[in-house]
C-alpha cells in the first residue's frame, strides 16, 4: 500500500472546485427556482383545469419527463436537438434548459398536490369579495399554495441541485467536472473525491438550512 | 425521414440493443437486491443499534444522501480501481448499491419509527422475544408502509444506471451512442432508447401504484 495522503494538489485548485460549485448552484437556482417553478405552476393549473385538452397535455408532459433519466434528456438537448434544428447550443444553456424542463415536471406534481389540498372555501372567498377568477388565482390561491408547498419544494430543490453533477458528462465546468479533471491530472484519487463529495454534502446542508429559514419566514402565521 | 432504412438499421442493431437493455436491467436489478439488503441493515442499526453504531451509520447515510449519484459512480470507479482492480461493471454496481441502500435505509427507518409504540409493547406483553416481535409484528407493518417508496427507488436506480455509460458500462445509453457512431441516426435511436427507458420506468411506477392500493391497511 503506502498511499500517502497529499491534499496539496486539491487545495491548489480549490478555487476551481469552488467556482464549479457556484456554477452548479447558479444553474440550479435559474432552472429550478426560476424557470422550473414557472413551468410547475402553469402546468399544475393546467392539470386541474376544466379543459380536458389542457389536462392531457400537462399530464403527458409530467409523465414523460418523470419517467426519463436526466442524463438521457441532457444528451438529447445537447447532441440531438441542435443537430436536427441546425443550431449550436452552448452546453451550459443546454443543461440549464434540460434541468428547467426536468424540474418543471417534478414541481408540477408538488404544486398539483398543494393545489388539491387547498380548502374549497379559499377560491369561493376570493370570488365573494369581488375578485375575478384570474385575480383570485393570482392573489389568493397562489400565495397560499406556494407557501404550503415550500417543504416539498425544498426537498426537490436539493435533489435537483445534486442532478447538476450530471452536467459534467457534457463538460459543463461545474464541481464534478473539475474534480474529474484534477483526478486525471494528479491521480490524487482519495483526496479529490472526498473533498468533492464533502463539498456537495456541505452545499446540500447549507441549502437545506437556507430553505428552512425561508420556510419559517414565509410560513402562514397561525 | 426514411423509415424503411431506419428499420433496416434497427434490425441490424437489434442484438446490441437487446444486450444493452439486458445490462441496464441486470445491473439495476442486482443493485436493488444488494442495496435493499444493505439498506435493511442500515435501517435496523439506525433504529435498534447502540449509540456508536447509530452514529457511524448516520454519518454514512448523511454522506451518501448528500452526494450526487454521479459523484458516487465516479468516485467508486476511480477510487476502487486504484486500490483493487475492478471492472466498470463492478465499480458501477457498488456505487448503485450504496445509492440504493441509502434510499432503502432512510425509507425503512421512517416506516419502523412510524409504528406506534403500543405494537412493540403488545408483542412484549404476550411474551414474544425481540426477534419474534420484529418478524411477526413490526416487520409486516413496516414493509407495507415502505413498499411504495421502495418501488419508486427501483425506478430511480434504472434512471441512475444511465450514468454508468460514462465509466464504460455498456448499458442501453452507451449502446445507443455506439450504434449512432456506426449508423448516424441520432434522433431515431435516441427515440428508441427513450421509449425503452420510459416503458421500464412507467411500468415500475404503475406497479408501485397498484401495489400501494393492494397493500394499504384497510381503514
Amino acid at each position: 500500500m503506502g498511499y500517502q495522503l497529499n491534499f496539496a494538489p486539491v487545495w491548489r485548485d480549490f478555487d476551481l472546485l469552488l467556482s464549479g460549485l457556484a456554477l452548479g448552484i447558479g444553474m440550479a437556482l435559474v432552472s429550478v427556482l426560476l424557470v422550473g417553478n414557472l413551468i410547475g405552476l402553469v402546468a399544475a393549473f393546467a392539470m386541474t383545469a376544466k379543459s380536458a385538452t389542457l389536462r392531457r397535455i400537462a399530464g403527458v408532459y409530467v409523465t414523460t419527463i418523470r419517467n426519463l433519466p436526466i442524463y438521457f434528456l441532457m444528451l438529447v438537448a445537447f447532441f440531438v436537438l441542435p443537430q436536427q434544428l441546425g443550431v449550436r447550443i452552448d452546453k451550459v444553456h443546454a443543461f440549464t434548459g434540460t434541468l428547467s424542463i426536468y424540474a418543471g415536471a417534478y414541481l408540477t406534481e408538488v404544486y398539483r398536490g398543494a393545489l388539491l389540498a387547498l380548502p374549497k372555501g379559499l377560491r369561493e372567498a376570493g370570488l365573494a369579495i369581488g375578485l375575478t377568477e384570474r385575480q383570485t388565482r393570482l392573489w389568493v390561491i397562489i400565495p397560499v399554495m406556494v407557501r404550503n408547498a415550500l417543504p416539498a419544494l425544498s426537498n426537490n430543490f436539493i435533489s435537483l441541485f445534486k442532478d447538476t453533477s450530471v452536467a459534467a458528462a457534457i463538460a459543463v465546468p461545474e464541481l464534478t467536472f473539475y474534480a474529474r479533471q484534477i483526478n486525471n491530472n494528479t491521480f490524487r484519487v482519495i483526496e479529490v473525491w472526498s473533498v468533492c463529495s464533502l463539498m456537495y454534502v456541505a452545499a446540500c446542508y447549507l441549502i437545506a438550512a437556507g430553505l428552512r429559514f425561508a420556510e419559517r419566514r414565509m410560513a402562514i402565521p397561525h | 425521414m426514411d423509415f424503411t432504412r431506419f428499420f433496416a438499421d434497427l434490425w441490424i442493431a437489434r442484438f446490441a440493443l437487446v444486450e444493452g437493455i439486458g445490462m441496464t436491467l441486470v445491473i439495476s436489478g442486482i443493485a436493488i437486491v444488494l442495496g435493499t439488503l444493505l439498506g435493511i441493515g442500515v435501517a435496523l442499526s439506525l433504529v435498534y443499534g447502540g449509540r456508536l453504531q447509530r452514529f457511524v451509520v448516520r454519518i454514512f447515510l448523511e454522506y451518501v444522501r448528500g452526494t450526487p449519484v454521479f459523484v458516487l459512480i465516479l468516485a467508486c470507479y476511480y477510487l476502487l480501481s486504484g486500490v483493487i482492480q475492478l471492472t466498470p461493471f463492478q465499480a458501477g454496481l457498488i456505487a448503485l448499491t450504496v445509492f440504493c441502500s441509502s434510499h432503502v435505509g432512510e425509507n425503512l427507518r421512517g416506516a419502523l419509527l412510524a409504528l406506534p409504540k403500543g405494537q412493540t409493547e403488545a408483542g412484549k406483553a404476550i411474551g414474544l422475544t425481540f426477534c419474534q416481535n420484529f418478524i411477526y409484528v413490526l416487520a409486516p407493518q413496516a414493509l407495507r408502509q415502505a413498499l411504495p417508496a421502495w418501488i419508486n427507488t427501483a425506478a430511480e436506480l434504472v434512471k441512475a444506471s444511465t450514468l454508468l455509460a460514462v465509466i464504460g458500462v455498456v448499458e442501453l445509453m452507451l449502446t445507443t451512442r455506439q450504434i449512432i457512431a456506426i449508423k448516424p441516426r441520432p434522433l431515431e435511436f435516441y427515440f428508441v432508447a427513450g421509449l425503452v427507458y420510459f416503458l421500464i420506468c412507467f411500468s415500475i411506477e404503475r406497479l408501485g401504484r397498484a401495489v400501494e392500493r393492494r397493500v394499504a391497511l384497510p381503514s
